[in-house]
């Protein structure tokens, strides 16, 4: 009898040896008994794929298309109206560009709402580098990357909108594209913002209703 | 009469029944403490191609989880980010470090990164990131502390239990839409999380799906 226990207490104690407890961190893939429709013959995003030889099951786009989310329904359904997105045909709103010319103006309507949304953006994708306030010294510039340029200053507030936004499309100098990065429509909220920004710290006396520049002290 | 069983016999019935009810009762202990994804994935953390640690990225240099998961606000995949993104810095910083080898391969057209991917639900799931980000369910209810990780460890089962628990009462999860990648979230002073919760599951008429075609569709 003591040597069926003892037996028993010695293959529980090497099962918890071999096994361990919950959660101890391991990269022993999951085991999979039955995986009966787990893993179905289609490709999932991002994943592996056997058949195209670079092994990617997502493909780049071909040169010379445009690649686009979502579908043209209203065109579909016999609207005159294109979905403007479907050819980017815009230069002003998705080149920055009126012929040869850059854009002054942003076109998108500037409104608290795209202000704000601005705002959040700049702080995930621009602040690392430029700064919350963007003067060029975001924590990255700790760390070696030199030449941050601020862009809240005066020369930059001469800088056309449109200009700005082929700077944030294509990158330039040592600022990498961050076209795949941010939508465009978010893209034209973050120039609106740092509009803002810069705004508020080349304020001057003029900047400040008449009314209330008594109160001013020096 | 003569006796058919010895008394030897007769305790090795008694014996092996000792035994096997033993053994029994430990193997369905031991089903039930090793068979469910609370042991099998819980704790999962492949080697990966690069050093990557979200501990120094995401927590010590306090980039946004949306620089770089750009996909999870607008799709059903939070996207693992493109060679393109790390060049965005590793261009400049740390240009000649060894463990940056594979990215500067991968950058000059060797292909991409094959990054082991962590959590994975089945294909017969239908789980969309968009869905819960903007509805106000922060990563950390359904990935841990990533911006603690070193390394990125599965940290929560996936199962459907899992799921549903929270489906059923999403309360002690929620919270507002624009902090779900804050990792330090606390509800607002004197409430606490389940009275909050319910707050913004009214204002947002938060309704989960606890019936089957709404994760298998
Ligand atoms: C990885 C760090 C980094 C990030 C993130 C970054 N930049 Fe830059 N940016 C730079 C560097 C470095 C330069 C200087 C480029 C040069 O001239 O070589 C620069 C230059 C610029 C310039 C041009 C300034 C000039 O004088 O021509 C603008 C405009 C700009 N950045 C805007 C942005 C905006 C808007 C964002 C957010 C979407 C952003 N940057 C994000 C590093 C960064
Ligand atoms: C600098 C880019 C970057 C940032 C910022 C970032 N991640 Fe990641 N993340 C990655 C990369 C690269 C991987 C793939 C490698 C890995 O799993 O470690 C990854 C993997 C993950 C995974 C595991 C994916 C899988 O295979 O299951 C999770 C979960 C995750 N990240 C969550 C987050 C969260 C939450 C944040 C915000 C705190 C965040 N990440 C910020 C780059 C980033
Ligand atoms: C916003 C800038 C930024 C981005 C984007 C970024 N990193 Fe980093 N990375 C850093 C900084 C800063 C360090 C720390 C350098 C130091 O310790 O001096 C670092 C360090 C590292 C290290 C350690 C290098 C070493 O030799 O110690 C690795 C590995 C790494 N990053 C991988 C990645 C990968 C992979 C990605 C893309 C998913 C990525 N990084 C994206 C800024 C960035
Ligand atoms: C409701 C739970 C939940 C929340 C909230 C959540 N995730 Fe996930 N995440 C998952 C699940 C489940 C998977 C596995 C998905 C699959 O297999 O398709 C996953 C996979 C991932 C992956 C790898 C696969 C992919 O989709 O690219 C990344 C990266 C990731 N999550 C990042 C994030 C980030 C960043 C956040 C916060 C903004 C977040 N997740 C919020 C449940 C969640
Ligand atoms: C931490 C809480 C939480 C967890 C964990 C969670 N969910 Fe959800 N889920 C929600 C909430 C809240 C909603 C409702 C959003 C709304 O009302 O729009 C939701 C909605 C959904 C929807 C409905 C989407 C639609 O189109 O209506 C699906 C599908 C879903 N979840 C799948 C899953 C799956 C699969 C898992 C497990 C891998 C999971 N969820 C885990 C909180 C959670
Ligand atoms: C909240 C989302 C959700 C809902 C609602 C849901 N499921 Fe699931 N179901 C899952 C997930 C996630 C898995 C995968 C579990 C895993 O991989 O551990 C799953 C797995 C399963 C499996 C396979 C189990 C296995 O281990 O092979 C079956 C069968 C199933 N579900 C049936 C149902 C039925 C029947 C209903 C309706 C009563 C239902 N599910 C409702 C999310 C859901």
């Amino acid at each position: 009898m003591r040597w069926v226990f003892l037996g028993l207490a010695m293959l529980t104690a090497l099962v918890i040896r071999e096994m361990g407890t919950r959660g101890t961190v391991s990269d022993r893939r999951p085991l999979m008994v039955f995986s009966d429709m787990d893993f179905q013959p289609r490709y999932n995003p991002q994943a592996a794929g056997p058949f195209f030889a670079d092994g990617r099951a997502m493909r780049t786009p071909p040169a010379g298309t445009v690649p686009f989310g979502g579908t043209d329904y209203e065109c579909d359904a016999g609207s005159p109206r294109q979905n403007p997105d479907l050819l980017r045909e815009d230069d002003a709103y998705y080149r920055g560009k009126k012929g040869t010319t850059w854009v002054t103006v942003n076109p998108l309507r500037v409104d608290m709402k795209l202000l704000q949304r601005g705002q959040e953006r700049y702080g995930i994708f621009c602040a690392p580098c430029h700064g919350a306030t963007g003067k060029g010294n975001g924590v990255i510039t700790q760390y070696g990357l030199t030449g941050v340029a601020g862009i809240t200053d005066a020369l930059h507030a001469l800088m056309p909108d449109g200009q700005f936004f082929d700077v944030i499309s294509n990158g330039k100098g040592r600022m990498m594209p961050y076209g795949p990065q941010i939508k465009v429509r978010d893209r034209w909220a973050i120039i609106a913002y740092v509009r803002a920004l810069s705004r508020s710290q080349n304020a001057g006396i003029t900047d400040v209703p008449e009314s209330i520049r008594g109160e001013l002290k020096p | 009469m003569p006796l058919i069983f010895t008394q030897r016999a007769d305790n090795w019935l008694r014996r092996g029944m000792a035994g096997a009810f033993v053994s029994v009762v430990l193997g369905i202990t031991g089903l039930y403490y090793y068979a469910p994804p609370e042991y099998t994935r819980v704790g999962y953390a492949p080697k990966q191609p690069v050093a990557y640690s979200h501990e120094l990225h995401a927590g010590r240099l306090g980039l946004s989880c949306l620089y770089c998961h750009t996909g999870v606000e607008e799709s059903s995949v939070a996207k693992i980010p493109p060679t393109q993104t790390c060049m965005n810095c590793h261009q400049a910083i740390k240009a000649d470090s060894p463990q940056l080898e594979a990215i500067r391969v991968s950058w000059a057209g060797g292909g991409p990164v094959r990054w082991e991917r962590v959590h994975q639900t089945p294909d017969y799931v239908y789980f969309n990131h968009a869905v819960h980000v903007r509805r106000g369910v922060g990563c950390v209810s359904c990935h841990g502390k990533v911006n603690e990780m070193p390394v990125v460890v599965h940290e929560k089962p996936l199962s459907m239990g899992w799921c549903l628990e929270c489906h059923r009462h999403p309360e002690e999860h929620l919270r507002p839409p624009d902090q779900s990648t804050n990792f330090e979230w606390q509800p607002p002073q004197g409430q606490n999380q389940r009275d909050y919760g319910l707050t913004l599951k009214d204002q947002f008429g938060i309704r989960a799906p606890e019936t089957c075609t709404g994760c298998h569709r």
